[in-house]
């Protein structure tokens, strides 16, 4: 089976956001830079896939250059090779751009699955692995937490408000991964150094022969809206009074109860 | 010259999700300011009757499909419908839910308008007669402004937070043909596993009470089911809880769980680690009950109890129950 797997490196979820002065970005300096967390469900379950039935995993990203970290951290869990999409033409690229360019890397290559996040925890979009499979005239089945691969064909459990939806696809099909999907291991030792090894191709825009245009750009970034101060509850300082006085001021003074 | 504000309205069983009159009320304002008209996208099979409804949150067209193939809802077949009508109708502003259907469609319609979406946005204006959409970011640890330079200017709205306000129009019905290509419909959905537990999902819940490590076990959550059901609230959870395993993944609320916007958030036992207050914030109301002092989630709460939560929920629950009587 030909297996791809995008990733996309996004700073760590512990990390504190700054918005620059200006509002044109983020602050990048003393961020931690970390697989996004549903990109790593994807290449873990490309990993099985392979060892159950055998054939390749290619990791392609979009990024600069220090997306190569996220790209050898994958090889280090055991995908095969990499596709390093890296040109400044993409900084701020939106989900169409950002598809394409994946689209232009990955009709080159075999491809029966492939796995992306559901979403980026960055800029929490959730369209890319969308729009990718509409660029490639493959279908989609999007946050799914359960795979079972047939000759040809997966079935796939999708959450939804209020149930669960079982969804068959022919291959090739795009999975979006959503929490719950697997387990992703960690590179080991041995894994690490053969990483280093790993084939990477880095291709910018033009050998891909695309022009990144950003439809819908982030004019301006912001801080959060800022919450007043609560008020702490103490009444007459027993659990008693407090949970008298919270449901009271609940119910009068909030009127949420 | 792209003219109108589209919404693809959502439904299941043939009844309106409540975010489609949310995407109807906000389509209207948006549209007033523009002097343009409101337009829905509604699609499923036997679906003419309930079109109207839309009407009343101020839609003045509603195109319908309604065909077995659109039922249950595929992202196939959904968007082939959708793109179809808005291409030959050239809206300038079409408008998504940020739901499970909404979000799988709208990146799917991204691809076939080749145009740009503003995901889960919490406002949305008119600037300069163009759309201004206003998003959480990073989890809403800050927001981003977003404009888009192609037609048509997409945005998905975050269910909960748009209010739905009657302002009754024509909601006249327009059927339109789908023109569905059998062979490019390839998925299915085998079977729909339903929730018979009743419970309202985390997303559109009004009211919320969360669990975090405090809670010491999953037997500690018997208290927030009993506090849930007084106050007809969705129990929701931390990720230490459900990397803990006391709660399923699906009641996980934060960076990698859900991202949601009750009116009432009650967080018992929960410290407030930061990706957990981006996946809340956007709350209308926040409590927080802690023993500890320090903990974080104190600085987003809009009322705060220190003290030792197995004490003071139970006792919550009960003046609870006494002033909802």
């Amino acid at each position: 089976m030909n297996i791809v797997a995008c990733v996309k490196q996004v700073p760590d979820t512990e990390a504190q956001i700054k918005v620059k002065p200006d509002g044109s970005g983020i602050e990048e300096g003393g961020i931690k830079w970390v697989m996004n967390p549903y990109d790593e469900f994807g290449v873990e379950e490309a990993l099985r896939l392979k060892e159950k039935n055998g054939g390749e995993v290619t990791i392609v990203s979009v990024g600069p250059a220090r997306a190569m970290e996220t790209i050898r951290t994958a090889l280090a869990m055991g995908a095969d090779k990499g596709i390093h999409i890296c040109d400044p033409a993409f900084d701020g690229a939106d989900a169409y751009g950002t598809a394409e360019a994946l689209a232009a890397a990955i009709k080159g290559i075999p491809h029966d699955v492939i796995f992306c996040g559901q979403r980026a925890i960055d800029d929490d979009s959730a369209q890319v692995g969308a729009v990718l499979a509409e660029l490639l005239g493959i279908p989609q089945v999007t946050v799914v937490t359960k795979l079972e691969f047939t000759a040809g064909a997966v079935k796939a459990i999708r959450p939804i408000e209020g149930a669960q939806l079982l969804i068959e696809s022919p291959l090739p099909c795009l999975i979006t991964a959503q929490k719950g999907l697997n387990e992703p291991r960690y590179a080991s030792l041995p894994g690490i150094m053969k990483a280093k090894k790993k084939p990477v191709d880095v291709k910018d825009a033009a050998a891909l022969g695309v022009k990144p245009a950003v439809r819908a750009k982030v004019v301006r970034f912001v801080p959060p809206p800022a919450r007043a101060a609560g008020k702490i509850i103490c009444a007459d300082n027993t659990p008693e009074g407090k949970a008298a006085e919270l449901a009271k001021r609940l119910r009068e003074e909030a009127k949420v109860i | 010259m792209a003219k109108g504000v589209w919404i693809v309205a959502e439904q299941r069983d043939g009844a309106f999700r409540k975010i489609s009159f949310e995407l109807a009320s906000t389509a209207r304002r948006l549209a007033d300011q523009l002097g343009e008209e409101v337009c829905a996208v509604l699609c499923g099979a036997g679906i003419e009757g309930i079109a109207g409804q839309l009407g009343k949150y101020g839609v003045d067209r509603v195109f319908v499909a309604d065909n077995p193939a659109l039922e249950p809802y595929t992202t196939d077949a959904h968007a082939a419908a959708v793109a179809k009508v808005v291409k030959e109708n050239d809206p300038a502003i079409l408008l998504l839910g940020a739901s499970t259907q909404g979000k799988d469609l709208s990146g799917r319609l991204v691809g076939k308008l080749a145009t740009g979406l503003a995901t889960d946005c919490t406002d949305v204006k008119i600037v300069d007669g163009k759309l201004l959409a206003i998003r959480p970011m990073y989890a809403g640890k800050c927001f981003g402004e977003i404009a888009i330079a192609s037609f048509p200017q997409m945005a998905s709205l975050r269910p909960n937070v748009f209010a739905a306000i009657e302002n009754p129009k024509a909601g006249t019905v327009v059927k339109f043909d789908p023109a569905l290509d059998p062979g490019q419909l390839k998925t299915k959905v085998v079977e729909v596993q339903k929730d018979t537990s009743g419970k309202v999902d985390l997303t559109e819940a009004n009211v919320i009470v969360s669990g975090g490590r405090g809670m010491k076990g999953p037997e500690g959550y018997a208290i927030l089911e009993e506090l849930a059901v007084v106050l007809h609230a969705t129990v929701g959870a931390s990720r230490a809880a459900v990397d803990a395993g006391w709660r399923p993944q699906s009641d996980q609320v934060g960076q990698t769980g859900k991202v949601v916007s009750p009116n009432l958030y009650i967080a018992c036992g929960v410290s407030g680690a930061i990706q957990h207050l981006a996946g809340m914030s956007s709350s209308k109301f926040i409590v927080a009950i802690n023993k500890d002092p320090e903990a974080p989630i104190f600085t987003k709460a809009d009322y705060g109890v220190v003290d030792d939560l197995f004490k003071v929920i139970p006792e919550f629950t009960k003046e609870c129950k006494k002033l909802l009587a």
